[in-house]
């Protein structure tokens, strides 16, 4: 009977759980679901991680690649990230052109990436006017199940934190570079920016990690990012109902136990590689 | 016919507001805006911030294409054109967070099974754009006569590495700044509707952004 119920009339069957302060899936209005990560999964590619937030399952692998510096910054490399929605994982995304929503989130990875300065495209550059370092950051989403800028944004780091890059070194008599791949070394990643995706629902109550059905549901969505000091990458409130600046407060404050919470998990995975 | 407003905005301190270097945290860049401008669509506006100028036209309540129509709401749909260059994901991202602004105040229920379509022509570019184009897309849903719940404003602040704060900066103060907000707050409650933020800030200098924006936001409800 309830299943009839969700089917005919979802807000009010949402609602019902709203006000016993919990969610169907029996977490609290405050909580997010099981996070798992994995990293170095993918051989082939020069830093890889699995990110699965509840269902939402996200896989990154970043590529290191030649390239020459750009004119009006010689001493710069590059990064380009780019997400992709397949159809595979959810029958709302079709075969063809990047829809809207993964052009979309690939424009907020990169906004992250600019904004936190995580990695200093300086430290990418292997000659200056003639070499560096382009690294290509493909997001995959494997399975699509709501919060998926935080699922990206946490892929994205784990990977960076799992580059290896081999030294390079300018042959002086042929002016041809030379890989030692052999000696490896990981990148200067300098913060940890950590994405909290919060959905609003009927102008008031404000959840965390919203799953899919929420997010089709919910009447806005915020998303912050903060580094581990507590400055503020991205704000981002794409539409949706108002909010004050109290309703504001609340989501930072959570925003900053969920960057100790994704920092315990790095930490410990990266233990772990380590120990291998 | 033409409906032209002026606001020499002096906002803040109590500082007349010139066309030279501003006093920082207070005054506006002049702003103006016009409508009713283009004769096909059903509103448009052309909004100015300083030298940023965006031309923006509405056409709707519409016909919708099935595959997009929505049984009880209107469908809204934004279009950005850059003024060089084919659009790109940064216009894509721009359209979404516009669309999903006026999603928020049109009364889509009003007008169920249709489409609302808001062009958006940039004209010049000196900074601010993204809250110009808000500004403009409200102008045009106001002159198309499109029902809505309330009016909204788009404010940008910028920050500089002192932390002084400057709204509606230009593209050189954009340049230099350390962060860059925009916020689009609705003209009832001066509650934040959309935020987009770039670069480094603390908390309390987000909270200090915020409450400038909302100072500002009645003086743009008198335009409309």
């Amino acid at each position: 009977m309830a299943a009839g119920f969700k089917t005919v009339e979802p807000l009010e069957y949402y609602r019902r759980f709203l006000k016993e302060n919990c969610r169907p899936d029996g977490r609290e209005l405050g909580e997010f679901r099981t996070t798992t990560v994995n990293i170095g999964s993918i051989s082939t590619a020069d830093g890889s991680a699995l990110v699965k937030l509840g269902n939402t399952t996200v896989i990154c692998g970043i590529k290191a690649e030649f390239a020459a510096p750009p004119l009006d910054a010689p001493d710069r490399g590059y990064v380009v990230p780019n997400v992709d929605l397949p159809p595979l994982c959810s029958s709302r995304f079709r075969t063809g052109p990047p829809g809207e929503e993964a052009q979309v989130t690939s424009q907020f990875i990169a906004d992250v990436l600019e904004n936190s300065q995580i990695i200093k495209k300086e430290d990418l550059c292997i000659s200056p006017g003639k070499l560096a370092w382009v690294l290509y950051c493909d997001l995959i989403c494997l399975d699509y199940d709501g919060n998926i800028l935080d699922a990206c944004t946490f892929a994205l780091l784990a990977a960076l934190k799992n580059v290896q890059l081999p030294e390079v070194t300018i042959n002086e008599e042929t002016a041809l570079a030379e890989v030692n791949l052999k000696k490896k070394s990981y990148l200067n990643v300098r913060t940890n920016p950590v994405a909290t995706s919060f959905a609003v629902f009927d102008d008031t109550l404000l959840i965390v990690d919203p799953t899919g059905e929420e997010e089709h549901l919910s009447t806005g969505t915020l998303t912050i990012v903060m580094d581990e000091e507590g400055k503020l990458c991205s704000l981002h409130k794409p539409g949706g109902s108002g909010l004050t600046g109290a309703k504001l407060q609340d989501c930072m404050s959570r925003a900053v136990s969920r960057h100790k919470e994704v920092n315990k998990l790095l930490d410990e995975v990266i233990q772990s590689m380590k120990h291998k | 016919m033409e409906i032209a407003k002026r606001a020499d905005a002096e906002l803040g301190a109590g500082t007349a507001a010139e066309p030279g270097p501003r006093s920082p945290g207070c005054s506006l860049r002049h702003f103006a805006c016009e409508q009713n401008l283009l004769s096909r669509p059903d509103g448009s506006a052309s909004f100015l911030q300083g030298d940023t100028s965006v031309l923006a036209g509405v056409y709707g309540p519409a016909e919708v294409k099935v595959s997009k129509e929505i049984f009880n709401k209107a469908t809204l749909e934004v279009i950005l054109r850059p003024k060089i260059g084919l659009p790109g994901v940064a216009e894509k991202s721009r359209e979404r967070l516009i669309r999903n602004t006026c999603e928020a105040v049109v009364l889509g229920a009003l007008h169920p099974r249709t489409s609302i379509t808001v062009v958006l022509q940039v004209v010049s570019d000196a900074g601010s754009l993204l809250a110009c184009c808000l500004n403009a897309a409200c102008m045009a849903l106001v002159d198309a006569g499109v029902p809505m719940r309330a009016l909204f404003c788009g404010v940008s602040c910028a920050l500089d590495s002192d932390g002084n704060l400057v709204l509606g900066p230009t593209t050189k103060q954009e340049k230099e700044a350390r962060a860059i907000l925009t916020f689009a707050l609705d003209s009832v409650e001066q509650k934040l509707l959309m935020s987009n933020t770039k670069g480094l800030y603390s908390d309390a200098e987000l909270q200090q952004c915020l409450a400038a924006a909302q100072d500002l936001s009645p003086g743009f409800g008198q335009l409309g």
